[in-house]
């Protein structure tokens, strides 16, 4: 099925978890937040959300900034 | 000198340093080391999906620092929620520097939204700092809304303009009974020690910092500054003359008649 990571379209198994996602894109381990359709997923529940066709995940990181 | 205390917290330093604009992520982490600041603030961005650059985050985290994300790039309290969230998620912690700046010319904080998001932010048990207009009727109310502190602006961010808006942070900071952190528009040691000199209780610095042609020298010297400015507010200015005439300081009489 297709999602979108960030605005990019990504093509993940059907049944796939955020946790799976996680690891197919090898997101670093630390200092990142995953939303879903703009709604945070706390980290202990990347391993029960299963993801939709059609998600819309942003993925963040750290960033210079005053 | 007095620590500073928010939400609880003690802090030695009265000096919070901005991540933004620095060359590099060491030259960064150098300058950070050289203020001897406690508090350091830190923005969010987009992950690149083949992303290889130095992560900035491991130059920041030090056991000696509080990290301060921001949510800069909202232009809603909605948005700041939600950034609020992402950002406690990220980096494991509830303190948040709430920056709402919806026109991207003059990144000015939008006092009602900020005010709305500060309610919610307290809510769901942030603490929260948020950067306003120096609006000594704003800042009671941010107060008030439970803000850990108060942060606002001298001059608009990144101009280097010193204490624009001196006469309302003097009665800002009169009035406040959190602290007050001035934030944005300093640009020189000198205006930090102006504002600790006050009675700020801390100067947030970065621009003034980050493009000085030696920022770690530069943020040595803003590391003195604002222990000179304290120092000094604490330690009790002498009145300033309200006319022209000399007040002498030694004797002009006596030894030659």
């Amino acid at each position: 099925m297709k999602l979108t990571v960030n605005s990019k379209e990504t093509e993940v198994k059907d049944g796939c978890t955020v946790a799976g996602l996680s690891t197919l894109l090898t997101l670093p381990e630390k200092g990142i937040a995953i939303a879903v359709n703009n709604r945070m997923i706390p980290r202990t529940e990347w391993e029960n959300h299963v993801l939709q066709p059609g998600d819309n995940l942003i993925v963040i990181k750290a960033a210079c900034g005053g | 000198m007095k620590k500073l205390i928010i939400a609880g917290k003690e802090f030695n330093s009265r000096l919070f340093l901005g991540t933004g604009k620095f060359n590099s992520n060491a030259l960064m982490e150098e300058a950070i080391l050289a203020s001897g600041c406690e508090m350091v603030t830190v923005a969010m961005k987009r992950i690149e999906l083949d992303d290889k650059e130095d992560d900035m985050l491991k130059h920041i985290v030090h056991p000696h620092i509080q990290l301060l994300p921001n949510t800069s790039g909202v232009r809603t309290a909605e948005e700041a929620v939600f950034a609020a969230q992402m950002a406690r998620e990220a980096f494991g912690t509830n303190w948040l520097k709430l920056e709402i700046h919806p026109d991207p010319r003059y990144l000015l904080p939008d006092s009602v939204e900020t005010l709305k998001a500060t309610e919610e932010l307290v809510r769901l048990g942030f603490v929260v700092l948020p950067y306003c207009q120096a609006d000594p009727t704003l800042c009671k109310q941010l107060e008030e809304a439970g803000a850990a502190t108060v942060m606002p602006l001298a001059a608009p961010i990144g101009t280097n303009k010193g204490l624009q808006t001196r006469d309302f942070l003097r009665i800002i900071i009169e009035q406040a009974s959190v602290p007050v952190v001035v934030d944005a528009g300093i640009g020189a040691p000198s205006h930090a020690a102006e504002a600790m000199e006050m009675g700020a209780d801390a100067c947030l610095v970065n621009t003034a910092i980050a493009v000085a042609g030696r920022p770690v020298e530069m943020a040595t010297a803003f590391k003195e500054a604002v222990i000179a400015g304290r120092r000094a507010y604490e330690a009790g200015l002498g009145a300033v003359g309200q006319n022209l005439i000399a007040s002498a300081s030694s004797p002009l009489t006596s030894f030659l008649d």
